[in-house]
């Protein structure tokens, strides 16, 4: 049963108190929207939840056990999107999603053309990333987060860069992972278009 | 029990006040044996047999390389406790160590060139130990500009740890590298100084400046962390209760007098 | 379209074996660096450069040129590998591709290794191609070449693994050039001693097996303790 919940989660960056006691539950179907102002620690709690920084006290729970226990396996459950797309810009969108999934698991053939069609960037495949522009490359960020098949999502500000039509398919591939029982966190300042009872808020100060 | 004492020392307020406590205890010692031992050195040894009154800078030199060496070590310890424990006042004392280490290895340095000129003519040999000791000074000056490279302090802490951890284990081999490097191409020797043919009258004093650089160097360490520690939880509600006490009795202004005294060097 | 929707997630997802994940980061560089053969090529040439002035600045007279071949060439080889090592992990970091490989559930410390193994293959091997050239200017002997060649094989290999601790460490730092330097060049001099005795001995005919077995020692010891190093380093940076 996929539930993510972290409790009084403390951390400091030099004297800067950034996550101040933050708790938080969600279950499986539902989306984690993070909101706050600029600086507020967005960014820095959806890195703490993949543990690319270290918290000062609290726990995070993943399934019911504590993340920090085997934090490879949490990770391989784990697919996340930042600021960065994570593309190489001398490699193709189909060179860099190739990458992106053979560090998980086998390729199975014709399924990184069909994540880029689904993300309607299908006719970027052979093109180096270098060359995309900054829309195109988000809809190849965000096929590589199709490919992963990870249950839990951790999205810091996917709609940058993205146009109306690319917003709606980010909602849409949000509300079918949510659909299949996936868990996400969303940091964003928009609306994700998705029904109510599945967004748990938490707004940080 | 062990780890009971680790924790407790890991306070920032109990290191701060045990260590207040112990620098006389250091600081006293360090300045009579170090008084001793010059006399001793200076005035009773006997000269030595083939090098006559110069090689009297022993004292300083064979004192202060030793130091060198340890206060590395030191460093690199307290470094690996703060990362594995993140326990700030270990990484405090980490970050108090460099600069200690980095003069006693210039004095090293100095005293050791000072040491060859009469003999070999010029002021720079390619000894071992001398070649060690530069390269030691190369490493603390690399530990020194890899901490003020980073703003946040903690990541200064957490980098500077891994690379202190990794140059201790590093310093033998290259302290062996260069003695070998250096028995190959027969370069003059600075030091030649047979350990069992050592009279007592010349060890005791070597022995007591030892020690009382040892001593000198805790009082000195132990000061630097509590002003580290002073500028690292400036903010915290422990200074201002520790900084009363220190002042006996309570007062707002009178703190700053022990924070620019502990931090002047 | 139904053709491309998720399968229904695992409960609990197999984590990737760390050879089969180690092999497509390997191929990835190695790509990516084919396509900027220009940046890729840049140390060699550094080498050639750099060994070739040395005798430009004393007079060309080959047992002079004898005595000055082995620090030419190893001095050339430790800041040609110096040069190769900013690329290591400062751009991954930037475009975001690191943090991706600290989080896709197999053991960081191997792709380190992984890592560190393509900087050698586009640095260390390079040079250990190009030296037979440099050792002829520079007038070693063609009996000598074996043992430089062997040399510089396991040399540079200790280079690359404690090249990669100081990369790992100055990632985040901007304008690091010198800073890398300064914490690399110390902690490699046993390197340059080593291997510039195994020169010498070579070229002047002597067995040169005692500095060569110090060299190979350099090398096991660096690539078993540095990817530790480097795998905090860089974690550390990515703070």
């Amino acid at each position: 049963m996929n539930e993510l919940s972290g409790e009084a989660l403390h951390l400091w960056r030099g004297e800067h108190h950034v996550l101040r006691g933050v708790s938080f539950a969600v279950g499986g179907g539902h989306c984690l929207q993070v909101t706050g102002a600029n600086g507020a620690g967005k960014t820095t709690l959806l890195r703490a939840v993949c543990r690319l920084v270290p918290l000062d006290s609290g726990q995070i729970f993943w399934r019911g056990a504590d993340q920090a226990a085997n934090l490879e396996a949490f990770h391989a459950e784990l697919s996340y999107l930042g600021h960065e797309n994570a593309l190489k810009g001398e490699l193709t969108a189909a060179e860099n999603l190739r990458f992106a999934t053979r560090m998980r698991r086998d390729v199975e053939p014709g399924e990184i053309r069909a994540a880029l069609e689904r993300c309607a960037v299908a006719e970027s495949a052979d093109i180096i990333t270098r060359r995309l522009s900054a829309g195109q490359r988000r809809r190849v960020a965000l096929a590589r987060l199709l490919l992963t098949r990870a249950s839990l999502w951790v999205l810091d500000e996917p709609t940058s860069n993205l146009d109306q039509r690319g917003q709606a398919l980010l909602s849409e591939l949000l509300g079918a992972h949510l659909e299949q029982g996936g868990v996400a966190v969303v940091a964003t300042h928009q609306s994700l278009n998705l029904p109510q009872s599945k967004i748990c808020p938490l707004a940080l100060q | 029990m062990a780890w009971v004492w680790l924790h407790r020392f890991g306070s920032p307020p109990y290191f701060y006040r045990v260590a207040r406590r112990l620098v006389p205890w250091f600081a006293w010692p360090a300045l009579l044996l170090c008084l001793g031992g010059l006399i001793g050195g200076l005035v009773f040894a006997p000269p030595d047999f083939r090098q006559g009154e110069g090689f009297r800078i022993i004292y300083v030199h064979a004192p202060a390389a030793w130091l060198s060496l340890m206060t590395y070590v030191v460093m690199a310890l307290s470094a690996a406790v703060g990362l594995i424990w993140r326990m700030n006042v270990a990484h405090a004392v980490a970050a108090s160590c460099p600069k200690i280490g980095a003069s006693f290895t210039a004095v090293a340095l100095a005293t050791g060139m000072l040491w060859g000129r009469p003999m070999w003519g010029t002021f720079w040999v390619w000894d071992p130990r001398l070649t060690s000791e530069l390269l030691l000074l190369f490493l603390y000056l690399s530990y020194i500009a890899l901490r003020s490279a980073f703003d946040d302090v903690a990541r200064a802490d957490r980098a500077s740890a891994v690379l202190a951890i990794v140059g201790v284990i590093d310093v033998p081999i290259i302290h062996y590298s260069v003695i070998w490097w250096n028995s190959l191409h027969q370069a003059p020797s600075v030091l030649r100084f047979g350990a069992p043919t050592i009279a007592p009258s010349m060890l005791y004093p070597l022995l007591m400046m030892l020690v009382g650089f040892t001593c000198f160097f805790a009082a000195v360490m132990l000061t630097r962390a509590r002003a580290e520690l002073l500028r690292r939880e400036r903010t915290a509600q422990w200074i201002v209760e520790a900084l009363d006490a220190d002042q006996g009795g309570p007062s707002r202004g009178g703190g700053r007098t022990e924070q620019s005294a502990a931090s002047a060097w | 379209m139904t053709t491309a929707r998720n399968p229904a997630l695992p409960a609990s997802a197999a984590t990737r074996s760390l050879s089969a994940a180690a092999w497509a980061l390997v191929q990835r560089d190695l790509r990516i660096a084919l396509r900027r053969s220009g940046d890729t090529l840049q140390p060699v040439g550094f080498f050639v450069v750099v060994t070739t002035l040395f005798p430009l600045g004393l007079d060309p007279q080959v047992s002079l040129l004898r005595d000055i071949a082995p620090a030419a060439l190893w001095v050339g080889a430790l800041l040609a590998s110096l040069l190769a090592l900013d690329l290591l992990f400062r751009e991954d970091a930037q475009d975001g591709t690191l943090e991706q490989l600290a989080l896709c559930g197999v053991p960081f410390t191997g792709l380190m290794i992984a890592k560190t193994a393509v900087h050698w293959m586009l640095t260390g091997l390079p040079l250990v191609l190009v030296a037979p050239l440099l050792a002829g200017t520079l007038g070693a002997p063609a009996g000598a070449l074996p043992a430089i060649l062997l040399a510089l094989l396991l040399g540079t290999v200790s280079l690359s693994f404690i090249g990669a601790i100081g990369a790992g460490l100055t990632m985040g730092v901007k304008r690091s050039g010198s800073l890398l330097a300064l914490v690399v060049l110390p902690l490699a001099v046993p390197v340059l001693i080593f291997g510039a005795r195994a020169t010498e001995q070579a070229i002047a005919g002597e067995s040169s097996s005692a500095a060569l077995y110090l060299l190979g020692a350099m090398a096991v010891l660096t690539a078993t303790l540095s990817p530790w190093a480097v795998g905090a380093a860089v974690r550390i940076g990515l703070e």
